[in-house]
C-alpha cells in the first residue's frame, strides 16, 4: 500500500536519507526506531508530502507522492498523521478540531461530521472534553484528540511521528493504549517511536535505522530481542538501560 | 465656557459636515488599505518568488514616499495622464494605498508568527494554500494582527486630515476655513480636538471589543 524505493533526502550538505525503501502492506504496522538524527521523522514526512525527496520513488496506493502536485491533497486524506507535538489547532474547540477535517476538506455534511466526531472523541476516551479548546487538556488528551482529528478523515493509514515523546512519562500509557486499540482493528500504521515495549507489543515489523539507511529489519521479536547488528544492539542497550 | 457654548452651537452643523466626510473618507479608506494589505501580505507569504518580491518593492516604494505628495499626485498629476478623480476619490485611494503598506506587514508579521506545525497539521487532513490561510492561519494571526491594527486605524483616522490639502472639507479644514473667517480660533479647534477624539474613541473600545472576541481557546 505504501511503498519507498530508494528514497534520498539531503538537507543542504545533511544526506538525511540515503537509499531508503519500504513496503507496508494494507493492515500491517510497522515500528521505526533508531536514534535521532537517523533520519525515520524524514521518511514520514516523505510520505506524507510534508517534505519533498531527491531521489527514488515514494507510492501510496498506486500514486506517486510528489510534494508540488495536485494530487498530494488526495494522498493525504488516505494518510493521516500524528505529530509529535499534536499540533492542535488551538483556535478551536476539540470538537472543531476533529470535524474540520471532514466539513472542509470532504464536505461532511455538519451534522454527520459532529456525530462521527463525538464517536471518535468517545473512542478515544474525551467524550466529556469536545466543547474545550486544547489548551485546557493534558498532553496525554491533546495527542488523543489529534488522533482522532486523523481518524476523522477515514485514513487507510496513519503516520505516528514520535507520539509519545513530547509527554509526561505519566501520559505516555494512554496515548499508547489508543494507539493499541487501533492496530488490533487492523489499522495500517506506521510509527516511529522510542517506546520499544509498545513495538514489541503491537508491530508486525520493526525496522532499525541509523544514518538514513535500513541497518536491520524483522519482526518485533528478532530485532528487539535477538538483535544481529552491533548498532541494533548497542542503541537497544542505550534505550532499555540508559544508565 | 459661556462664550464657547455659544461658538459651539454656531459651528456644530458647518463642522458636522466634516465630521461626516471625514468618517466617510476613514472608512473608505480603511476598507481599501486592509483589503489591499491583506493582498500584498498574502504576497509575501506566498511561497512564490515573484509575488513575494513584486508585494516587497510595491510596499518598500509606498512606505518611501510622504502620504502628502502621493495625495498630490493622485490628486493632481493623475489628470495630466488622463485620469481624473475627484478630491475625495483621490483621498480614499491614496490613502488607502499608502496604508496598505503599513498593513501588510502587520498582516505578513501576525501570520509569519503562527507556528510552522500548524500549517503541517492541516496539510496534514489535506487542505489546501487557501483553506489553511482561511480556516487556520488567518484567524490565529488575528489576535496578533488586532492590537497594532488599532493603532493604524487610529492614525488613519487623524491623518485622513491630509486629505484637506486636496481640497476634500474634511473636518479639519473645515475648522480651519471657520477658524480664518471667524478669528475664533480657540473655540474652533478645541471643538475639532474634542471631535476627533470623539471619534477615536469608539474606535478604540471597537479594537479592545475584537481583541476579546478573536482570544478564543488563548485562556487556559
Amino acid at each position: 500500500m505504501i511503498v519507498l524505493r530508494d528514497v534520498h533526502k539531503s538537507f543542504g550538505t545533511n544526506h538525511v536519507l540515503r537509499g531508503f525503501s519500504l513496503h507496508v502492506k494494507k493492515g500491517e504496522i510497522v515500528c521505526i526506531i533508531g536514534p535521532s538524527g537517523s533520519g525515520k521523522s524524514t521518511v514520514l514526512r516523505c510520505i506524507n508530502g510534508l517534505e519533498t525527496y531527491d531521489g527514488g520513488d515514494i507510492h501510496v496506493e498506486g500514486m506517486r507522492v510528489d510534494a508540488k502536485s495536485d494530487l498530494i491533497q488526495s494522498i493525504r486524506r488516505r494518510v493521516s498523521m500524528v505529530f509529535q507535538r499534536f499540533n492542535l489547532f488551538p483556535h478551536r474547540t476539540v470538537l472543531e478540531n476533529v470535524t474540520e477535517g471532514p466539513i472542509y476538506v470532504n464536505q461532511m455534511p455538519v451534522a454527520k461530521a459532529q456525530t462521527q466526531g463525538r464517536a471518535l472523541l468517545a473512542q478515544v476516551g474525551l467524550s466529556d472534553k469536545e466543547e474545550a479548546f486544547p489548551k485546557q487538556l493534558s498532553g496525554g488528551q491533546q495527542q488523543r484528540v489529534a488522533i482522532a482529528r486523523a481518524l476523522a478523515m477515514a485514513p487507510e493509514a496513519i503516520l505516528f511521528d514520535e507520539p509519545t515523546s513530547a509527554l509526561d512519562p505519566e501520559l505516555v500509557g494512554e496515548v499508547l493504549a489508543v494507539m493499541r486499540d487501533l492496530a488490533r482493528q487492523g489499522m495500517t500504521m506506521i510509527v516511529v517511536t522510542h517506546e520499544i515495549a509498545f513495538a514489541r507489543e503491537v508491530a508486525d515489523r520493526v525496522i532499525f535505522m541509523d544514518q538514513g539507511v535500513i541497518v536491520e529489519e524483522g519482526d518485533a521479536q528478532s530485532v528487539l530481542s535477538r538483535p544481529q547488528h552491533a548498532r541494533t544492539q548497542d542503541f537497544l542497550r542505550r534505550v532499555t538501560h540508559p544508565l | 465656557m459661556h462664550k464657547f457654548l455659544i461658538d459651539a452651537q454656531e459651528f456644530l452643523p458647518i463642522l458636522m459636515q466634516g465630521v461626516w466626510l471625514t468618517i466617510v473618507l476613514t472608512i473608505g479608506s480603511l476598507f481599501l488599505s486592509t483589503l489591499l494589505g491583506l493582498v500584498w501580505a498574502l504576497m509575501r507569504v506566498s511561497g512564490i518568488g515573484v509575488l513575494d518580491k513584486g508585494a516587497t518593492l510595491f510596499v518598500n516604494f509606498i512606505r518611501g514616499i510622504p502620504i502628502i505628495v502621493q495625495l498630490f499626485y493622485i490628486y493632481f498629476v493623475l489628470p495630466d495622464m488622463g485620469i481624473t478623480l475627484s478630491a475625495m476619490q483621490a483621498a480614499i485611494i491614496g490613502l488607502g494605498i499608502a496604508y496598505s503598506a503599513y498593513h501588510s506587514e502587520n498582516f505578513r508579521a501576525g501570520i509569519e508568527a503562527i507556528d510552522h506545525g500548524q500549517i503541517e497539521a492541516a496539510q496534514s487532513i489535506g487542505m489546501g494554500w487557501w483553506m489553511i490561510m482561511r480556516r487556520v492561519i488567518l484567524p490565529q494571526a488575528i489576535r496578533i494582527i488586532l492590537p497594532p491594527y488599532g493603532n493604524i486605524m487610529i492614525m488613519m483616522l487623524k491623518d485622513s486630515s491630509q486629505a484637506s490639502t486636496i481640497t476634500v472639507a474634511e473636518l479639519a479644514m473645515q475648522g480651519k476655513l471657520i477658524a480664518s473667517s471667524t478669528f475664533k480660533n480657540t473655540s474652533v479647534f478645541t471643538m475639532v480636538a474634542i471631535m476627533y477624539l470623539c471619534m477615536s474613541l469608539p474606535l478604540m473600545a471597537l479594537v479592545s471589543w475584537m481583541e476579546k472576541r478573536f482570544s478564543a481557546g488563548n485562556k487556559p
